[in-house]
């Protein structure tokens, strides 16, 4: 299987603090990298990293080969983020979000009906996002994935305030993200109901004391 | 892979900061209800005669225009900062300065041309002599997309502090004078009768400079702000 992400003797120091050094990894196409750790490990850190939001105090990532630094924008075009902020408009409707969503990630929607309804969310459609749960607007944030094309999916804590079916949910579109040779980086405290060869699992831990 | 063009991309941000900003209606009127109040204010305080209210309507009108830029300073980037729209906006696969001026023009449509188009009405409050409206209108035209693109530095640097405001003005005030003093040396010529071609030009100038360094300025301090 082809490699997709590639990190090299990656260092981070936050506040004085060194969250993990020398950290390397490679991740191939349909496979999953589960990172765990304790919080403030610096699991975050690594992801914003990878997406391109922090500067690694040394090291180097690789997307297909290609150093990140090299051309961000084609970087950007690959990869799909979702942190821990949402990014929901509190003051737009559920579909309204979708649309603008969906054409800031290079995407027209053909029927975002059906969309609304694979998340959940039909039949509140046309309610502002700040009066939804915390639940249904993770819900809204986490449509991207079900139509995005990116080869990269980045996910911080992705489960966050999601129930059971929609964790479920997840899953399901995580097994087609990695038939479709995609690839998966995320953190989550909870368990993975994952088996086989195509989990990877690395633990950082905050490395001084 | 996202496809979409640069245009594209500032485009939509601009039609959905728009949309959220219709959503929130009294956002956009209480800086203008600001202006018009002190604006009111005035005639009651230093008395309806016309000599002194002629003379000093330019100053009023500018300094009110400066301190309701303040008002909603704060609120630019902190929404997007908060929801972590603002991490997204340095993902997207755009030129961030190119983004930065969308949410400034934005902006401006939303808070300066209001003012532009208010300008008669606090003119007419305040006596100024009728030949001079002109050009109030014209400062405020090449002046208020300054103040939206400093603003936009300001509130991006401080975004990611709990409580930017005071810092903020005292940030801004500053880089705001040099406007406030051509702009009332450019109406006071007219009064006296001389053309104020010269200071409206040298608004205008320092307005193409600012909106040409300010994106790449707000692009830097939203980098180190979602850091």
């Amino acid at each position: 299987m082809s490699v997709v992400l590639e990190a090299q003797q990656l260092t981070s120091v936050r506040a004085g603090r060194t969250l993990f050094s020398d950290l390397s990894w490679q991740l191939a196409a349909g496979e999953i990298l589960h990172i765990e750790g304790p919080n403030g490990a610096g699991k975050s850190t690594l992801l914003r990293i990878v997406a391109g939001l922090l500067q690694p105090l040394e090291g180097n990532v690789l997307l297909f080969g290609q150093p990140q630094r090299e051309d961000p924008e084609h970087w950007q075009r690959q990869t799909l983020f979702i942190g821990h902020k949402p990014a929901v408009k509190a003051e737009l409707t559920a579909l309204e979000n979708l649309y603008f969503q969906s054409r800031l990630d290079g995407v027209q929607l053909d029927d975002p009906w059906q969309l609304l309804e694979t998340v959940g969310l039909l039949g509140l459609e046309d309610i502002p996002a700040q009066q939804l749960s915390a639940g249904q607007q993770r819900r809204i944030a986490l449509a991207r994935l079900f139509y995005s094309q990116a080869k990269l999916w980045i996910l911080d804590e992705p489960f966050t305030a999601l129930d059971t079916r929609g964790i479920d949910l997840l899953h399901q579109r995580f097994a087609e993200h990695l038939e479709h040779g995609g690839a998966l980086l995320l953190t989550s405290h909870q368990p993975l109901t994952w088996s086989g060869e195509r989990l990877q699992r690395l633990r950082i831990e905050a490395a001084d004391e | 892979m996202n496809n979409a063009s640069t245009w594209q991309l500032i485009s939509c941000i601009m039609r959905r900061d728009l949309a959220v900003a219709l959503r929130r209606r009294s956002d956009i009127i209480n800086p203008l209800l600001f202006v018009v109040i002190v604006v009111t204010l005035f005639p009651l305080a230093v008395g309806p005669g016309p000599d002194i209210l002629g003379r000093i309507a330019t100053g009023v009108i500018w300094v009110a225009a400066l301190l309701s830029a303040l008002l909603g300073s704060e609120r630019l980037f902190r929404d997007d900062f908060l929801d972590g729209s603002l991490e997204q906006l340095v993902l997207l696969p755009a030129p961030l300065p190119a983004l930065a001026l969308g949410k400034i023009i934005v902006h401006w449509l939303l808070s300066g041309l209001p003012l532009v188009i208010l300008a008669p009405l606090c003119a007419l409050l305040l006596k100024l002599p009728m030949d001079a409206w002109g050009v109030l209108m014209l400062t405020l035209l090449v002046g208020t997309p300054m103040l939206s693109a400093m603003t936009a530095v300001g509130a991006a640097l401080t975004v990611s502090l709990g409580r930017g405001g005071a810092l903020l003005s005292l940030l801004l005030l500053p880089l705001f004078i040099p406007l406030l003093i051509f702009a009332a040396a450019a109406v006071e010529s007219t009064l006296v009768g001389t053309s104020a071609y010269g200071q409206v030009l040298l608004l205008a100038g320092l307005m193409l400079l600012t909106l040409t360094l300010a994106p790449l300025a707000v692009a830097a301090a939203i980098r180190v702000s979602v850091n």
